[in-house]
């Protein structure tokens, strides 16, 4: 083992153990959506459309005591070589699910009952990690579209690949590698919400990626902040010395 | 202090704002002793009270607003309404016309699919469906101009302190303006021109609501309006 | 293309914009929303197009592989049109299989592309009856604000154009193999349709969702640089005189040059 730590482990981009793929996050992106948000996590690139809370078609579907999220992740056919068909596969249809369990701690649903907030997820292009790209879009559309939330919720995978433990998986670590371990975490309540593991590692090593994720996630954390805060950051040329107190017209 | 912000700072979905005792006011929650926000907003730290004016919010209906909306169905004595909210919004015969209703009443000819109309939520019902009457000044079928949306948060700000704002639009552009709460606008002037710049001022407030100045930029933005045109 | 509700009131201040000549957004009745593309821009596809048209976007994806040539023209290469409306695109569209407008769109855009022999489908041949390009257009929609079809077959020339597909060669006993290389296609032409709006007895070019919501139809046109016409389509149900059709097709051909401009990136 200590043979291993000693020689210089590279990762196949170059990247340190626990460095991050450059990330960048834009919100309203789809002027029709009541909240959007498109994501580049490395070669990840993923677009948000939110929409809700609203009333829910078919009828049937909808629950008598609260609302209900509706999370469709899907590919586009161009997103992955070779291409792949544009009718929903089964991976889709359980990612979906996962991600709605992601978000839905971070709602008030209980507060819509009969309707639905529907989170639709479009994978334009992807590269490793695309649910937790996911998750963390899908918590700035929902921001962005002004749905009530306890919390954001941000979200990364650790992993582990010649033997090292390593932080957000691009493409091939995910093929190549000993472990994807995905984690999903709302950082002011402390309570992570995805969980999913794939691979084979000890329980020590589990537990060390998780942390690893959660160390993934805080920064992914600031970044959404950043990026929600400077679309309302005054712009200099519109800062006024004088403050009058009717402005308050509420 | 138990402030964990300045009053009027930005915050976001999930930021503590406050320890210990206090009201927790609009757009926050509180949980185990502490008071997070749950939308994007300016905290608000007056009154003894912790609350959020958000900068983007889904519209909540409530009692007593005026909203408009579109007539997407037409059933047995009422039509159903979307008004952007998370229920479709229903208005009964009852609510829209003077006369009793009898079931031989054709529904479409007082209001059909497609319609647009200016309404009063007068209740919600146990599912949090809204119902609407249409029975009132400036109700009704809405026959000319356009809607512009804005995010409803917002609408406080376009109406301003005691009707501030939005006489001043109305006085200097002559256009007839209808204020839904539910972030929609109707405007109808008497020309494009002046259809043009409530609809540039309303993009502005939009834009522009959480900047301190506000009434003062709009004021100066129409001076120069009117300066340029002479 | 919407839910099928359409709001009187919207249509009312349409018509009486129209006859004032001009639009909601001040536009003349024949005149363009700013459209930009960029081409080449994703990794996993051998071509790509994002294409703006006001508010419309729309992403054009172009896979190519190699699989088995139709039984009726055994040397030629397969090209297939896939318009996808995904759900967050408008309010009132849902997930599930195309939609009649999303078949109507690939359709038109497809025939476009096939009437004016755009490419050397012979060229695209392997092996005889065994194995052939591939070649996949996907028309991804992502937000819709009318005009799809002029976003999308603009979209769909800049993506063949800038495409970079695998190069293959064969073996004696017929194994298609990738050499490594990649090639261009090489496009004969560039149609590229331009659809006209009718609303009452109202004319428009590049339509926006709130027109093409009050709209009585819409008619597409497909012109190649030579002048040609290529393909038709008349939609909606509504009648359009023969007067109409010739001041469509007038209309068409002026456009076409200039939306041929920005998709070749000129």
């Amino acid at each position: 083992m200590s043979k291993k730590s000693k020689k210089k482990f590279k990762r196949i981009d170059g990247r340190a153990a626990d460095e991050l793929r450059p990330l960048k996050i834009e919100t309203g992106v789809v002027p029709n959506a009541a909240g959007s948000a498109y994501i580049e996590m490395g070669r990840n690139k993923i677009i948000v459309g939110v929409y809700g809370p609203r009333e829910m078609h078919p009828k049937r579907l909808s629950m008598p005591n609260k609302g209900v999220l509706r999370a469709r992740y899907h590919m586009s056919p161009f997103s992955v070589d070779p291409r792949r068909s544009p009718a929903p596969s089964r991976r889709d249809q359980e990612i979906s699910m996962v991600l709605g369990y992601a978000l839905e701690p971070a709602l008030f649903l209980e507060r819509y009952p009969r309707s639905v907030i529907d989170v639709y997820v479009e994978i334009i292009q992807a590269d490793g990690g695309t649910r937790c790209a996911s998750v963390n879009a899908a918590s700035v559309a929902l921001a962005d579209a002004g749905i009530p939330l306890k919390d954001m919720v941000s979200s990364c995978a650790a992993g582990k690949i010649d033997g090292h433990l390593i932080l957000d998986l691009g493409d091939y670590e995910d093929k190549k590698g000993e472990a994807d371990v995905p984690v999903a975490y709302m950082p002011n309540l402390d309570q992570i919400t995805l969980l999913q593991m794939d691979g084979i590692l000890t329980p020590e090593e589990t537990e060390e990626a998780i942390l690893m994720a959660l160390e993934g996630c805080k920064k992914i954390y600031q970044v959404q902040k950043e990026v929600l805060s400077k679309k309302y950051a005054r712009p200099p040329e519109l800062e006024s010395t004088e403050e009058k107190t009717e402005e308050e017209g509420e | 202090m138990s402030a964990k912000f300045e009053s009027r700072d930005i915050v976001l979905p999930g930021d503590l704002l406050y320890e210990g005792r206090a009201r927790a006011g609009d757009n926050t929650y509180r949980r185990e002793g502490k008071i997070y926000a749950t939308r994007i907003g300016l905290v608000d730290y007056t009154g003894g009270r912790v609350s959020v004016i958000a900068l983007r919010s889904s519209y909540t209906p409530i009692v007593g607003d005026v909203v408009i909306g579109t007539v997407v169905d037409v059933e047995l004595g009422q039509w159903k309404v979307d008004i952007g909210a998370e229920k479709e919004a229903i208005l009964t015969v009852n609510e829209a016309i003077d006369r009793p209703f009898r079931t031989n009443m054709n529904l479409v000819r007082i209001l059909d699919v497609g319609d647009t109309i200016a309404a009063k939520i007068v209740d919600l019902d146990k599912r949090r469906t809204p119902i609407l009457s249409i029975r009132g000044r400036d109700l009704g079928k809405l026959e000319n101009g356009f809607i512009v949306t804005m995010t409803p948060s917002k609408i406080p700000r376009l109406i301003g302190k005691k009707g501030s704002m939005i006489n001043m639009i109305l006085k200097e552009t002559g256009c007839h303006i209808i204020i839904g709460q539910n972030g929609r606008i109707l405007v109808n002037g008497p020309n494009r021109e002046m259809e043009d710049l409530v609809t540039t001022i309303i993009e502005k407030i939009e834009a522009e609501a959480h900047i301190p100045g506000l009434t003062n930029r709009i004021q100066a933005f129409l001076k120069s309006y009117k300066e340029k045109k002479e | 293309m919407s839910s099928g509700i359409v709001s009187r009131l919207k249509r009312k201040k349409v018509l009486e914009l129209l006859e004032a000549g001009t639009r909601m957004d001040g536009r003349g009745l024949l005149e363009y929303r700013e459209m930009t593309i960029r081409s080449s821009f994703l990794e996993k596809a051998e071509g790509s197009a994002e294409v703006r048209l006001g508010k419309t976007h729309v992403i054009v994806g172009l896979k190519a592989g190699v699989g088995t040539p139709f039984e009726d023209t055994p040397d030629e290469g397969v090209l297939m049109v896939n318009a996808e409306f995904t759900p967050m695109a408008n309010p009132t569209w849902e997930p599930g299989p195309p939609s009649e407008a999303a078949i109507e769109l690939a359709r038109v855009v497809d025939r476009g592309l096939r009437s004016a022999e755009i490419l050397n489908m012979e060229s695209l041949g392997l092996v005889s009856g065994e194995k052939a390009y591939i070649l996949f257009i996907d028309l991804y929609i992502l937000n819709y604000d009318g005009n799809l079809i002029d976003a999308c077959g603009a979209g769909a020339i800049a993506a063949l154009k800038g495409a970079r597909i695998p190069s293959y060669k064969i073996s004696e006993d017929n194994e298609v193999s990738k050499t490594g290389k990649t090639k261009k296609l090489k496009l004969r032409r560039h149609p590229i349709p331009v659809t006209i709006t009718k609303i009452g007895d109202y004319l428009i070019l590049d339509a926006t969702a709130e027109e093409e919501e009050v709209a009585d139809g819409r008619f597409t046109v497909t012109f190649d640089e030579k002048g040609n016409v290529t393909t038709l389509q008349k939609s909606g149900a509504v009648g359009f005189t023969l007067d109409e059709i010739k001041k469509c097709i007038n209309i068409a051909s002026e456009k076409a040059a200039e939306i041929r401009k920005i998709a070749l990136g000129k």
